[in-house]
C-alpha cells in the first residue's frame, strides 16, 4: 500500500515536471506550421546574401562574447533584431568578465558556443592554433579586403594565412581634444603635421599658456594612457610593418626604432613647459586628465573617442562648441593616415549555416548601419552611413575613421598579458616619474615570456 | 512560465533528495549494532561539513599550490619553482615583498598600541564613551572607503585639495621640499618607503579603533579586587598596569594583534584605492591580484597566494599558543 503511493506520487511529480516542457514543444510546433505559410519576412540582408524565408527558425545560435555591459547587450539586441527576424533565428548573447580562460573551457569541454566575439586579434590568433575556428567563406573574405578599412582583414588572418575573424565593430585612439573657442581666440590652427603640432606647441608656451594636458591614473591599471601615445607616436615616427614586428616581439622591445618613438611622447609629456607638473600626470586620473581644456587652463588632450563621456554636463561639442577633436597628425601631412584603435572580430567554431550567416550579418553594411543607428556604434566598414548616427560628434568620429588609410590594433591589447596588462604599463608609469626610456625599455624586454 | 516551474521543481526536487537521502542514512545508523552507532551518528552529522570543507578550502588550497608549480605560459606546464624564484628575484615583486613586512611590521603592534595607550586613559575618565565612539567610528568603514577618504587627504598637484598639503604649508618652518610649498605629491614620493608608510596610517587609523574597544571592555573586565589588593600591598598605579592589568587582558591582545597583523598581511583594499599598487606601493596581496586578473599569470600569482598562506600560519600559531597558555594561567 505505502509502496503504491509513492509510486503514484513520483508519477504526478514526473508528469508536473516534463509539464511545462511537452507544452513548449506543443507550442513550438503550433509557431512553425503558422509561420510557415509566410513566404518572406521583408529584404534580404548582407547585400541579398541572407534570404527571408524563416528559413532558420527554431535554431539558436549562441555568441560569446567579453562585452557584459547591460547597454552593450541591449545595442546588440536591437542591432541584430532584423537578422532575427528576417530568418527566425534566435541570437543568444553570452557574455562573461571572465571570457579568456572561459572561452578555453568551453573550447576544451566540446561546449563551444557557435559564434565567439573575440576583443582582440592576438587570442583570436592563439584559438585559430588550436583548429577551433572555421575558415570565413570567399564572399565574407572579399567583403573584408573589400570593404574595410585596411588592416582589419590582416588581424582576422591567423599565422596560417587563413581567415577566421570578421571585424564588426571598433573604436578610435588617434584624437586629439581641443577647445574650438580658445584656438579661435589665439588664432591657432590645426596641425597637419607632427612638425606643425610641435610649432603650435611652441608657440602656445610663447603666448604664456600650457599646450598640453595628461592623466594616466587609472588604479591598478595606471599607465595604459602612455602606451596608447607610445603606440601611436610608434605608428607616426616608423611604418606599421616595423608596428607589427614590435607588437609580435619579431625586434626586441628596447629596438631603438622603439626608443625614437618613446622619446617622442617624452618630448611632448615630459616637457615642464608642455605639460606643467610631469609628475602629476602620473597620480591624474585618466577620466580628469582634459578636462583643464574647459578652463584654458591647457589646449590639447590625446585620448580616444570614449573620451567624450567624461566632460561634464552642459559641454558642446563640435567646431563652434567648447570642444572637438582632431586626428593626431602623421609625420608629414602626406603621409596615409594610420589610426589606432580597437575593435571586436567575430569567429565561427562550426560551419552550420545558421552561424556561418551570423557572421555574415554581423559583418555586413546592414548590421553597420542598424549599429550605428540604434547602439550608435563604429563599424570598421567604409562604407556605412554614418549620417544614421544620432550624434554629431559620433558622426565625426566615424568619419575620422572612414577617412583613415590604415587601421592598426592597439599593441598593448595584443601584448602577452605580462608585458601588455603588465610591465607595459607599470615600466611606462616609472618612465614619466622621472625613469629613463632605456631602463623602461631593457625592463620591459627583460619581463616579455620566454618561449 | 514553464521554466519557472521547471526551475521550481528542480529546487524542490534537490532538496528533497538532500534532505531524505540524508534521514534515510541517519535512519540507517539506528541499524548499526550499538558499538557503532554514537560514531557513525558523528560521521553522518559531520559529514557534509567536512566535505564542504573539503570542497571549498582544501582542494583549492591544494590546486593552488599545484598551480603555483606550473609554468606561467599556456601549453608548457610544469615550471617547477621558476615562480618562487621569479617571485624573490624580480625587482618589483621584492619591492612588494618589503613593503608587506613593513605592513606586518607596523600594521598590528602600532595599531594595539595605540588602542591600548587609549583605552588606558581612557578608562573612567571624563567623557569615555564619546572619546572611543569617535576612535571607533574608522573602524566601521570599509578599508576601501578609508583608502579612498586618506587619498583626498594625500592629493597633490594638479588638483591640490589635499588636507595633507594644507597642514604641512601652514606650519612655518615645515621643509619647502617635504611638503612645506604645499606642492608635495606624497602618494607618488617613495624615497625610503614614505609613500607605504602612508598607507599604513590608513590601516592604523582603521584598527585602532576595534583594538580600543576590545582593550577597553578588558580592562574593565579585570576584578577590581585584585586592583585594590594590589594596591593595598603598596604597587604604584604604574606597576598595577603593568602587572596586574596587562597580564590579565593578555588574550584580548593577543586577538587584536593577531587581527591587526592578519589585516597587514592582507593589505589590498587600501592599496587598490590609493594608488593601485603604482610607485613602489604594492604588497604582496596586491600582486597577487594583478598577476592573475590583470596579466593573467595564473602561476605566479598562485606561489604568492602560497607565500601570504606560509606567512600567516605562524602568526595563526603564536596566537593559538598564546591563548592557550592564558586559558592555562586563568584556569590555575
Amino acid at each position: 500500500m505505502k509502496f503504491s503511493k509513492t509510486i503514484a506520487l513520483c508519477a504526478a511529480f514526473a508528469v508536473v515536471a516534463t509539464g511545462p516542457a511537452a507544452l513548449g514543444a506543443a507550442k513550438g510546433k503550433g509557431k512553425t506550421k503558422t509561420t510557415k505559410a509566410a513566404v518572406s519576412n521583408g529584404p534580404a540582408l548582407a547585400g541579398g546574401k541572407i534570404a527571408c524565408t524563416n528559413q532558420y527558425a527554431g535554431k539558436k545560435v549562441t555568441i560569446f562574447s567579453p562585452n557584459d555591459s547591460k547597454e552593450d547587450i541591449a545595442a546588440f539586441t536591437f542591432a541584430w533584431a532584423p537578422y532575427e527576424k528576417c530568418t527566425g533565428i534566435k541570437l543568444n548573447w553570452e557574455a562573461t568578465k571572465t571570457f579568456e580562460a572561459d572561452v578555453k573551457l568551453r573550447l576544451a569541454g566540446g561546449n563551444a558556443p557557435g559564434v565567439i566575439d573575440f576583443p582582440q586579434p592576438g587570442l583570436m590568433a592563439t584559438t585559430a592554433k588550436t583548429g577551433k575556428l572555421i575558415e570565413l567563406p570567399a564572399d565574407i573574405k572579399a567583403d573584408l579586403s573589400k570593404n574595410f578599412l585596411p588592416g582589419w582583414l590582416g588581424y582576422g588572418t591567423a599565422a596560417d594565412g587563413k581567415v577566421y575573424g570578421a571585424a564588426y565593430q571598433q573604436n578610435f585612439k588617434s584624437f586629439v581634444w581641443y577647445s574650438p573657442k580658445a584656438f579661435a581666440a589665439k588664432g591657432y590652427a590645426i596641425p597637419k603635421s607632427l612638425a606643425e603640432l610641435t610649432a603650435l606647441s611652441d608657440k602656445i608656451v610663447a603666448d604664456g599658456g600650457t599646450p598640453w594636458c595628461a592623466g594616466i591614473e587609472s588604479g591598478a591599471a595606471t599607465g595604459w594612457v602612455l602606451t596608447d601615445w607610445i603606440e601611436d607616436m610608434m605608428l607616426r615616427t616608423t611604418t606599421p610593418a616595423v608596428y607589427d614586428d614590435w607588437v609580435n616581439h619579431r625586434i626586441p622591445f628596447n629596438d631603438p626604432r622603439v626608443k625614437v618613438a618613446v622619446d617622442a611622447v617624452g618630448a611632448i609629456l615630459k616637457n615642464e613647459k608642455y605639460v606643467g607638473n610631469v609628475k602629476a600626470i602620473a597620480t591624474t586620473k585618466f577620466q580628469d586628465g582634459g578636462l583643464p581644456i574647459l578652463d584654458n587652463k591647457c589646449y590639447m588632450h590625446r585620448q580616444a573617442n570614449f573620451y567624450k563621456s567624461f566632460w561634464p554636463a552642459g559641454t558642446t561639442f563640435g567646431e563652434t562648441g567648447n570642444v572637438n577633436f582632431f586626428y593626431l597628425p602623421m609625420a608629414k601631412a602626406t603621409d596615409p593616415k594610420v589610426m589606432l584603435g580597437g575593435g571586436d572580430l567575430a569567429a565561427a567554431t562550426n560551419n552550420k549555416p545558421e552561424t556561418i550567416d551570423t557572421i555574415r550579418y554581423l559583418a555586413s553594411v546592414d548590421f553597420a548601419n542598424t549599429d550605428a543607428k540604434n547602439a550608435s556604434k563604429f563599424s570598421p566598414r567604409t562604407d556605412y552611413d554614418t549620417t544614421l548616427l544620432p550624434d554629431k560628434l559620433d558622426q565625426a568620429f566615424a568619419n575620422a575613421g572612414k577617412t583613415a588609410d590604415i587601421f592598426r590594433f592597439d599593441a598593448s591589447d595584443q601584448m602577452p598579458g605580462a608585458v601588455g596588462s603588465g610591465s607595459f604599463w607599470h615600466e611606462a608609469t616609472a618612465w614619466i616619474v622621472g625613469g629613463s626610456t632605456d631602463d623602461m625599455l631593457n625592463n620591459i624586454e627583460k619581463s616579455w615570456p620566454k618561449n | 512560465m514553464g521554466d519557472v516551474f521547471g526551475a521550481i521543481a528542480t529546487i524542490v526536487l534537490g532538496l528533497g533528495v538532500f534532505v531524505g537521502g540524508l534521514l534515510l542514512i541517519y535512519a540507517g545508523t539506528t541499524v548499526v549494532p550499538k558499538r557503532f552507532r554514537e560514531r557513525s551518528q558523528i560521521a553522518v552529522f559531520l559529514g557534509p561539513a567536512l566535505i564542504l570543507i573539503v570542497i571549498g578550502l582544501v582542494v583549492p588550497a591544494l590546486r593552488t599550490i599545484w598551480l603555483s608549480l606550473l609554468s606561467d605560459r599556456d601549453g608548457s606546464p610544469f615550471g617547477g619553482l621558476t615562480n618562487y624564484k621569479f617571485m624573490f628575484t624580480d625587482h618589483n615583486e621584492r619591492i612588494a615583498i618589503l613593503n608587506s613586512m613593513l605592513w606586518v611590521l607596523l600594521g598590528g603592534t602600532v595599531s594595539t598600541a595605540l588602542g591600548l595607550t587609549i583605552a588606558r586613559f581612557a578608562d573612567g575618565a571624563k567623557g569615555e564613551a564619546v572619546a572611543k565612539s569617535l576612535v571607533f567610528i574608522p573602524g566601521a568603514l570599509s578599508l576601501a572607503g578609508a583608502g579612498i577618504i586618506w587619498k583626498f587627504v594625500y592629493d597633490g598637484p594638479p588638483f591640490n585639495y589635499g588636507l595633507l598639503n594644507a597642514v604641512t604649508k601652514a606650519i612655518p618652518g615645515w621643509p619647502k621640499g617635504f611638503g612645506g610649498d604645499g606642492q608635495r605629491i606624497w602618494l607618488l614620493e617613495h624615497p625610503a618607503q614614505m609613500n607605504t608608510f602612508l598607507l599604513i596610517v590608513i590601516l592604523i587609523w582603521v584598527q585602532t579603533g576595534f583594538a580600543t574597544v576590545v582593550l577597553s571592555a578588558a580592562i574593565k573586565g579585570v576584578p577590581e579586587s585584585l586592583e585594590e589588593a594590589a594596591t593595598v600591598d603598596g604597587a604604584t598605579k604604574r606597576q598595577v598596569f603593568y602587572r596586574i592589568t596587562l597580564p590579565y587582558i593578555r588574550p584580548a591582545l593577543l586577538t587584536v594583534m593577531t587581527t591587526g597583523t592578519i589585516a597587514s598581511l592582507k593589505a589590498f583594499d587600501i592599496v587598490q584605492a590609493t594608488t593601485g599598487g603604482n610607485f613602489n606601493t604594492s604588497t604582496i596581496a596586491n600582486e597577487m591580484y594583478s598577476k592573475f586578473f590583470l596579466e593573467g599569470r595564473d602561476g605566479l600569482a598562485s606561489a604568492l597566494a602560497v607565500m601570504l598562506f606560509i606567512l600567516v600560519i605562524p602568526v595563526v600559531v603564536l596566537n593559538q599558543r598564546g591563548q592557550k597558555r592564558a586559558q592555562q594561567m586563568v584556569g590555575a
